[in-house]
């Protein structure tokens, strides 16, 4: 079966979704993604969606999913690159993904991560 | 008011799902409409199409891009021989929902068109009709 591919980079995960994902290769992808967390005891996760025309509210329920599951398994998950028509269609719908960080580009995004997992006095000294 | 196309799909697998969701984008986009209102028109026709796959047990779609002067629109047209919905009124409602989803699809749906009507008999099947207007 059709996988979207997980890489990893240090202690965080990154997906790039490029496909019109069908229902199956979603879920498939929650699954796998939660494994990857377990296996690579990553802190992060890094879905980037920029390729994206349309999230429904089955793709928009499964984002919100990841980003739950992935914090009970205690990794932090930010969502990149939404286009603007989509986000004023999914709040429009109804779905405004309560919980899910979101960021710009994928640099901001990785920025987000990086600062969230740090010790807090070395993200203070960071800030001064 | 003319009709310059019409397109038939089957909407029975998640693959038909996506293709669905191609062929709406290439009429909205024939018709002119904007980069958002594609993205609402294909968003809605998702949802609906999942509806008619999950609830009605897989059915068709047409597609029909129309004229009446100046004024364009794309009519989504779902048929499906499923269970029936027993209470219209009820399923359009926001967070209502026999499955296992978040009960926003009908009523998303409604939300990102211009008119969305549902006919529907308990055991005969269910017809939702979705438009979508560009003035």
């Amino acid at each position: 079966m059709e996988r979207i591919p997980i890489l990893r980079m240090g202690s965080f995960l990154l997906v790039t979704i490029q496909v019109d994902m069908h229902d199956r290769l979603a879920l498939a992808l929650q699954d796998d993604l939660m494994g990857r967390i377990r296996e690579t005891r990553a802190r992060g996760v890094l879905i980037d969606i920029s390729a994206l025309d349309v999230v429904d509210s089955f793709i928009g329920r499964m984002i919100g999913n990841i980003a739950a599951m992935a914090r009970v398994l205690d990794a932090d998950t930010v969502v990149t690159g939404m286009r603007p028509a989509v986000a004023i269609t999914l709040v429009e719908l109804g779905l405004s993904l309560p919980g899910v960080r979101t960021a710009l580009d994928v640099e901001r995004g990785m920025k987000l991560l990086t600062d969230g997992t740090q010790p807090p006095d070395q993200r203070g000294r960071r800030a001064r | 008011m003319g009709v310059e196309r019409v397109e038939h799909l089957p909407v029975r697998t998640d693959e038909d799902l996506v293709r669905a969701r191609q062929a709406v984008r290439e009429a909205a986009v024939a018709l002119g409409f904007s980069l958002v209102d594609q993205t609402k028109i294909v968003t809605a026709a998702s949802e609906l199409a999942r509806n008619t796959i999950i609830h009605g047990g897989g059915g068709d779609l047409k597609v029909e891009r129309l004229r009446e002067g100046a004024r364009s629109a794309v009519r989504l047209t779902f048929v499906d021989r499923g269970p029936g919905i027993a209470n219209v009124e009820q399923a359009l409602r926001d967070g209502y929902t026999t499955g296992t989803g978040l009960g926003l699809g009908l009523g998303g749906a409604r939300r990102l068109m211009s008119d969305l009507s549902i006919s529907s008999r308990p055991a005969e099947g269910t017809t939702i009709v979705a438009i979508r207007w560009r003035q």
